[in-house]
């Protein structure tokens, strides 16, 4: 199987698996990085929402041999001690039901906000639409992301 | 109504030990302490530790750790039930900490499941065990000093004598870890709390935002291997051959084998078709090293099935139901006065039938769990909600002790019902008794949502009489799949407020797996009655709220034991209702919809706000007054009662799973649709204030959700929804051009 070199919360991993293992399963199996979810293996969930370069992915969607020098990050390197903005907001205001999807909303709205730090309401609710929270808290997570654009903005 | 209704043999679930580290370790039984009818041990002193799942530890240092067995599944009672024991055992709640399932005990298998009654039917016994706890901490304090308990207070983890002299807890751990359990303890007056109604976050809170292991599918040891199971690709078909050669071939793969005949064997026991999903179908399961290689390789089994029974397709399942309420068969629930009688006298007869869909539970976690089976032992890990009935089960389809197994359980992510059915515990348990091998079983999405334990589709026929301008007859049909309402349904509203009343019901068996969903029959129940009661409203030309106040003005001073809801309480969260939505007083424009709905002991009514966008009516706000007696931890609470509202507008709004010749029509969240944020309501909740004992909160404000929708869209379109989901009539959203009147 190939070989391939690949950077991961700035530390860089080798991994060696088919050339089209999602990036998911690589996180997930082979660098026990756990946080990063399985929900639906189509990149219609948002639950395994990585960074590439900065910007939100689907990692279940995303082959790994497509990555190359891309620096890729997840919820356990979006801070060194889960002090994110995004993250202090989601504490703030107690998001989490079951707590499954919350990686990947945490890694989209940090993206977002990255990209945009003082959105509007609608533009945070089409920035978070994509990612599905089957417990429906997402009216907290959408004031989550309004607070962590204050603490950004 | 007291705030106790529980009464329970204390001495029966508590024991105390000193630990070897020091400190003080409080054991104690949840499950039977939380079950109202479980008899305790005829001789006690034959328990030991081993027969407790729950426990208190106070360090000499004075920390107190409570680990708490009980699952989590994201109604928060894992933060929720320790706050009622560090209540009473008067500490800091910021000084405890809560863990789940660690403690190493050999038997540690009996966990509680979750639900709405977790907080409900551990009131008084989690408040009994932190105050059993203190008593005995203080008679060793006043044992010390000299003095007589009664002279002694407690505050944050610190006793202080009348003569103003204090110790800490760990300073006497060591001496009341030899008292005796004491037989009475006093219970704090709900005025006195100083953590239950205080917000406090999700004890998992760090682990959650940092992405540390905590589900099922995180779960991992060393030299585990992954297992994926191809299933049969309809219900009503068997497995007759497959060829494996290609997956065998690719990377990864270290084994396939063909299971089902353990699962067969039970199924034939009568275990019960819901238990085992398909479980009259061999299944092909491929072992590899990792999940990837697992789920690759299961596509490329090639298989053939035959036809084993009925192949259902949604319109046979109608056409069946439909058949069932239009025919004679039926079993009576309750019967009060004659409704036939009622009928025929009647100036005027309202008849509507409202029909739902199957719905899939679609946890975001999907089903997966852990075995390894050794000579010696049975070791489980994973989120399902009744670990003791899996571990039984388990332990019998393998011939094996149920001392034998060992089952951890993981936090959950959502559960709905789905995990109530253990059907994957099963699967699992026999792949891992064949390989011999540490192994994790997971469902692909697809897997999860087409082998489900589905919420069936079910139809309601209501039809009441109208005479000198009162309700006389009420007449619920039902017509389900597999079962019936059950319990005290019947008998919730209008029950007892309307002299002819009679609840009938039918079913038909399918081979399809279904099962309990979300509030079951109550969250489609709720919108007929609901929806009904606005039409009958309209059909009587009197006032929608009015009529409700009215009819449940008749149920008070009821003395019949199967009436559980109440009439003032109902009334008061509906008066808070028209209040706090402002009822009425709303500008042009907006278009309100009422429901109120008693489940779960909780009583909840909700307003939605529909406003007409882009010629589309849009569901803006929801107004949501909820009385579950007192509320242990508002923070949760709130996120609980948004989360029900909102799930309930999405499940009436888009939630619909067809079946084509068996073949369920939707595998993934391309074609299955589930509300996201653009399309979420404002919710306002409002918690009434009250000293009675905590009722359900995990699922009563979803079932009226759908009704206060459908009835705000009849003010915004003029139309009437009685089929869910409502976005499969797009033309009965239709917006007229000319303003309604009214």
């Amino acid at each position: 199987m190939p070989k391939f070199e690949i950077n991961v919360n700035g530390v860089s991993k080798n991994v060696d698996v088919a050339e089209d293992t999602p990036l998911l399963w690589v996180l997930r199996d082979h660098l026990d990085l756990a946080g990063t979810k399985y929900g639906c293996g189509i990149a219609q969930c948002g639950a395994c929402t990585v960074h590439l370069d900065g910007k939100a992915v689907r990692s279940c969607s995303l082959p790994i041999a497509s990555i190359a020098e891309q620096k890729i990050t997840t919820i356990e390197g979006l801070s060194e001690k889960g002090d994110h903005p995004v993250q202090l907001a989601w504490k703030e205001v107690d998001v989490p039901q079951c707590g499954y999807c919350q990686a990947g909303q945490i890694m989209t709205a940090s993206a977002f906000l990255d990209h945009n730090p003082n959105p509007t309401s609608d533009e945070i609710k089409t920035a978070m639409h994509g990612n599905i929270c089957r417990c429906a808290a997402y009216t907290r997570i959408h004031r989550a992301v309004e607070i962590a654009a204050t603490k950004i903005g | 109504m007291s705030t106790s209704s529980i009464t329970f043999n204390r001495r029966a679930f508590i024991r105390t030990s000193s630990l070897a580290s020091g400190g003080l370790l409080i054991g104690f039984n949840l499950f039977t302490a939380c079950k109202p009818k479980a008899q305790p041990p005829v001789d006690i002193s034959q328990l030991n530790f081993n027969d407790f799942n729950a426990f208190i530890k106070i360090a000499d240092n004075g920390a107190v750790t409570i680990f708490s067995p009980n699952p989590e599944i994201g109604q928060g009672v894992k933060t929720a039930m320790p706050m009622l024991i560090a209540e009473e055992l008067d500490v800091a709640w910021k000084n405890v900490y809560v863990q789940q399932g660690i403690l190493d005990t050999e038997n540690y298998s009996r966990q509680l499941a979750g639900g709405s009654q977790s907080i409900r039917l551990g009131w008084e016994p989690l408040r009994q065990t932190g105050a059993t706890a203190r008593q005995m901490l203080v008679n060793a304090a006043a044992a010390k000093w000299g003095v007589d308990p009664s002279e002694c207070t407690t505050s944050e983890g610190v006793i202080t004598n009348s003569k103003g002299e204090t110790l800490g807890y760990g300073e006497v751990v060591r001496e009341a870890a030899v008292l005796k359990v004491p037989e009475n303890v006093t219970l704090k007056d709900p005025k006195h709390f100083k953590i239950i109604g205080t917000d406090a976050p999700n004890v998992d809170i760090d682990k959650i935002i940092t992405g540390k292991p905590l589900f099922g599918l995180d779960y991992k040891v060393e030299g585990m291997v992954y297992a994926c199971v191809l299933r049969p690709p309809a219900f009503g078909k068997i497995l007759n051959s497959y060829d494996d050669a290609k997956a065998k071939a690719m990377p990864g793969v270290l084994d396939i084998i063909r299971i089902g005949e353990k699962a067969k064997e039970l199924a034939k026991e009568g275990v019960g078709n819901w238990t085992v999903v398909m479980g009259k179908s061999d299944k092909v399961v491929v072992i590899a090293k990792t999940t990837w290689e697992a789920m690759k390789a299961k596509e490329a089994i090639s298989a053939t099935w035959v036809d084993d029974s009925a192949m259902e397709s949604t319109e046979f399942q109608d056409n069946q139901l439909l058949g069932l309420l239009d025919g004679k068969e039926f079993k009576t629930l309750r019967k009060d006065g004659d409704i036939d009688k009622a009928f025929s006298q009647a100036d005027k007869i309202l008849e509507r039938t409202y029909e739902s869909p199957f719905l899939p539970h679609n946890c975001m976690e999907p089903m997966n769990f852990f075995a390894n089976i050794t000579d010696e032992k049975i070791h489980l890990v994973g989120p399902v909600q009744t670990p003791e009935y899996a571990a039984t089960a388990v332990a019998g389809m393998l011939g094996r002790d149920v001392k034998d197994v060992h089952l951890e359980m993981t936090r959950m992510g959502g559960g709905f019902g789905r995990r109530l059915y253990a059907d994957f515990v099963y699967e699992v348990a026999e792949i891992a008794n064949a390989i011999k091998k540490p192994v994790k079983l997971v469902f692909s999405r697809e897997d999860d949502m087409t082998a489900g334990t589905y919420r069936p589709a079910i139809k309601y026929r209501i039809k009441a009489a109208i005479k000198d301008g009162q309700v006389t007859a009420y007449h619920l049909k039902e017509a389900a799949i597999d079962e019936n309402m059950y319990g005290l349904i019947p008998n919730f509203f209008p029950a007892g407020a309307i002299e002819n009343y009679q609840v009938d019901v039918a079913n038909y068996k399918s081979n399809i797996t279904t099962g309990a969903w979300r509030a079951p029959y109550t969250n489609f129940l709720a919108f007929a009655e609901q929806s009904f009661f606005d039409e009958l409203a309209e059909t009587m030309e009197v006032d929608r709220i009015k009529l409700r106040l009215d009819l449940l003005d008749k149920v008070k001073g009821t003395v019949d034991e199967r009436i559980e809801y109440s009439p003032e309480r109902m009334q008061n969260v509906i008066k808070v209702a028209v209040d706090k939505s402002g009822w009425g007083k709303k500008p042009e424009g907006v278009f309100q919809g009422f429901a109120a709905y008693y489940c779960h002991n909780s009583h909840v009514a909700e307003v939605a706000d529909v406003e007409v966008e882009h010629g589309l009516p849009v569901v803006k706000k929801i107004t949501c007054v909820v009385d579950c007696g007192i509320v242990v931890n508002p923070l949760g609470a709130i996120n609980q009662i948004e989360g029900g509202v909102i799930d309930g507008v999405g499940h009436a709004m888009y939630g619909d799973l067809s079946f084509m010749d068996g073949k369920p029509q939707s595998q993934n969240y391309d074609k299955y649709r589930l509300i996201r944020m653009g399309e979420i309501p404002v919710v306002e909740s409002h918690l009434i204030q009250n000293d009675l004992a905590p009722t359900g909160l995990g699922e009563p404000t979803l079932p009226p959700a759908g009704a206060a929708v459908a009835n705000a869209l009849k003010a915004a379109t003029g139309n009437r929804f009685t089929q869910q989901p409502f976005s499969k009539f797009p033309e009965l959203m239709k917006v007229p051009t000319k303003p309604l009147i009214g």
